[in-house]
């Protein structure tokens, strides 16, 4: 299969590359446009409001008024502003979104002047690396506009989402994993081909939820949105940037939630194939027809974005890296590992779909009596523990234990004699502190600070 | 990528010649300008331009997973972490040029030249009789770049590459062990810290702020309670210690206890 792929791919005339180029260009600006004007609309249709519907039919021309007002307005570049990487930033970062398109295929082989093309810029045996390369050197833009304004807020929001995007690559990276197994490769146009008969959504589904949660946290999207949080970091990164540059975030922001939508439907829900009702027509998956289906199929993506956005509230960022680091990534290692014994004992021992169950049932069974006896241990050390920490607790407590002045231990109350009260023949007896969670934790308690 | 894979590697074409020559000129500049930039946050970005191009060297030379896994894991991941650290460390730390240690620079420099000396001619001399290979037979070997690596990585080294997967594991693991702190009690979570904020009796929610029913907003002037008193909690006590609090004006207090009993409607310019 993969010779008879790469084979369709780098034997284009030069102005057929020219004019793909141009097209995706074209395609991803027009796109960021109408997303712009959609999620206004589907946002303030959400909030019972009508949003904007002045310019053009049904508002349709907004964002593009937006646009070029925002080009016009003055730009403001802060004093303590690293100028260079100040410039560099929004470049790298929308140049890098309009990169990552460079794989995606829109639809199979068709006729364009005579010439018998894949509606595909180009592809390679690791595009879907190469979509993921892109994204991590857009983060650049990110981090470095938050460093190179000079300002705090902005710095904050960037250190944020490189820690944020460097975890949920991560998840990315590992929920692909296992469509790469189904596949067997990690090509884009390949990997559509391969979900003829069924989408890897299907058969992958935790895989597909996982992408998903792992998209909306690496586009830096609402509940996700913790770089750019208004109620705490003003504008996160962007907020000493005005102008045209601004422009460029916005742009970079916005085609990259219609490249991660194109990368889940490529991956997941069989790229420009035809969905169910639709592929009993014989002809859904050739010439023009499936474009329109991918498109469909981005947009449904792009309408859960605005969707989610416009319902969840935004998470604290200790839930949320929690959650990337402790839930999606243990999860993502746990599916690879089925996925993968799985594919082997069918294809390599030839087992039965009905004695992998089985096999399953009888390994998930074990696995929770080995847990019951570990946890049934756990609780009588644990117990055990906690009297002897009581003991401990009741035992008087000496501040020159073994030689060394030490601090008390949680429940030891801490007794001293002061000098004063010793020649007076008398002990002071002072409570130990107790340590709360907010003293551990750094939360600030507004009641020691405006009483105490 | 519309770089064109050489068909065998012992010639090379334009194409092949352009992307090396400017690749490997931005990849040198990018090393040359990582040691000459004062700042390390430019550092670090001239370090990265260097590992970008080397990776579309890799590209290039075909090995695609090599040159996208060097992108991914050393200008994604390692890099990033870099500038994370240096950006927490200062946002204008820059180097001072300054000698800590006395002849440091004429040693590093003299050790650099014989390093590249070393380098080129010894290496150099040892490839002029080589002809090159290329990993075209070596990638259609196993039907691909991928599958090839894959061969080499899981069967040919598979303890060697375990081993070293279980030695970073280690160390990771020591870094976090000795980076670890003990909590003398369990963090408690935000539906225990709420119960023990009701429970304590005091003021369950945020204190209302300074200036709250007042003229002015100054941190300094204490809120009005509706009956027209004064809440003593308004005002931060390092202010009220001092006995700084802004005194109030009566027609202040009478107007808010008339708004508060339905007397009057919210004066002029008040409505917001």
């Amino acid at each position: 299969m993969s010779d008879s792929q790469f084979g369709l791919f780098g034997v284009d005339p030069w102005w057929l590359v020219l004019l793909k180029v141009l097209a995706i260009f074209v395609m991803l600006v027009l796109l960021t446009l109408f997303t712009i004007w959609w999620e206004r609309r589907v946002v303030s249709r959400m909030q019972n409001r009508i949003g904007p519907n002045r310019v053009g039919p049904q508002g349709l021309l907004q964002s593009l008024m937006d646009g070029i007002k925002l080009a016009l307005k003055e730009e403001i570049i802060p004093k303590s502003a690293h100028v260079a990487v100040y410039w560099l930033a929004p470049v790298i970062s929308a140049t890098m979104a309009f990169l990552a398109f460079a794989v995606i295929p829109f639809g199979p082989e068709v006729s364009i002047f005579g010439v018998m093309t894949p509606l595909q810029l180009t592809d390679f045996p690791v595009s879907v690396l190469y979509v993921l390369a892109i994204a991590s050197i857009g983060i650049y833009g990110i981090v470095l506009g938050g460093w190179a304004s000079g300002s705090t807020y902005p710095l904050l929001g960037g250190l944020r989402s490189s820690a944020q995007m460097i975890s949920y690559e991560i998840a990315m990276g590992l929920s692909f994993v296992a469509v790469f197994l189904y596949a067997g490769s990690m090509s884009t146009s390949e990997i559509v081909i391969a979900q003829e008969p069924i989408w890897f959504a299907v058969i992958l589904l935790p895989s597909f939820l996982i992408y998903c949660t792992a998209m909306v946290g690496e586009t830096n999207r609402a509940p996700f949105d913790l770089p750019e949080a208004e109620g705490e970091l003003v504008g996160g990164f962007h907020t000493e940037y005005s102008s045209l540059k601004f422009a460029l975030f916005f742009l970079a922001e916005y085609i990259n939630m219609v490249t991660v939508s194109a990368m889940a439907v490529t991956l997941f829900l069989g790229g420009y194939l035809a969905p169910w009702p639709l592929s009993l027509w014989a002809d859904a998956n050739s010439g023009w027809w499936p474009m329109l289906w991918w498109l469909l199929k981005v947009q449904i993506f792009i309408f859960i974005f605005i969707w989610l956005r416009g319902t969840l509230p935004r998470m604290r960022y200790d839930q949320f890296m929690r959650f990337g680091w402790k839930v999606l990534i243990p999860v993502s290692i746990g599916w690879i590992m089925v996925v993968s014994v799985a594919r082997l004992l069918r294809e390599d021992v030839s087992f039965s779909t009905t004695e992998i169950l089985i096999a399953g049932a009888v390994l998930i069974v074990l696995l929770l009596l080995a847990s019951w006896i570990v946890q049934s241990r756990q609780d009588r050390r644990q117990r055990a523990q906690d009297e002897a920490d009581e003991a401990a607790a009741a035992a008087p407590f000496d501040p020159l234990e073994s030689g060394f002045p030490v601090p008390p231990m949680p429940g030891q109350s801490f007794s001293y004699t002061s000098r004063r009260a010793a020649a007076a023949g008398t002990t002071v007896v002072q409570e130990q502190p107790v340590i709360t969670a907010s003293d551990t934790s750094g939360i600030d308690d507004p009641e020691e600070d405006r009483n105490g | 990528m519309i770089i064109p894979l050489a068909e065998t590697a012992t010639e090379t074409n334009v194409g092949e010649q352009a992307v090396f020559w400017v690749c490997a000129t931005l990849a040198v500049a990018g090393a040359l300008g990582m040691i000459l930039s004062r700042k390390a946050v430019h550092s670090a970005l001239w370090i990265a331009l260097t590992m970008i191009n080397l990776a579309i060297l890799y590209v290039a030379n075909s090995a695609p997973f090599l040159g996208m896994v060097q992108i991914i894991v050393y200008t994604g991941a390692v890099m990033m972490l870099f500038l994370f650290v240096l950006m927490v460390v200062g946002v204008d730390a820059s180097d001072s040029l300054i000698e800590t240690i006395k002849g440091q620079r004429i040693a590093s420099i003299l050790l650099a030249v014989g390093f590249a000396i070393l380098l080129v001619w010894g290496v150099g001399s040892a490839l002029t009789e080589v002809s090159p290979v290329g990993v075209t037979a070596a990638n259609d070997e196993y039907g691909g770049n991928v599958q090839g690596i894959a061969h080499v990585i899981f069967i040919q080294y598979l303890i060697v590459f375990e081993l070293t997967s279980a030695l970073l594991i280690t160390a990771a693991m020591g870094a976090m062990v000795l980076a670890h702190r003990d909590r003398w009690k369990a963090l408690l979570s935000q539906r225990e810290l709420s119960i023990e904020r009701f429970r304590s009796g005091g003021h369950p929610g945020n204190l209302p702020t300074p200036g709250v029913f007042a003229r002015h907003n100054a941190v300094d002037t204490p809120a009005l309670l509706p009956d027209g008193g004064i809440s003593e909690l308004s005002v931060p006590a390092p202010v009220r210690v001092r006995g700084d609090e802004r005194p109030l004006d009566r027609v202040d207090i009478d107007e808010v206890r008339q708004i508060s009993e339905g007397e009057t409607d919210l004066p002029e310019g008040r409505q917001s």
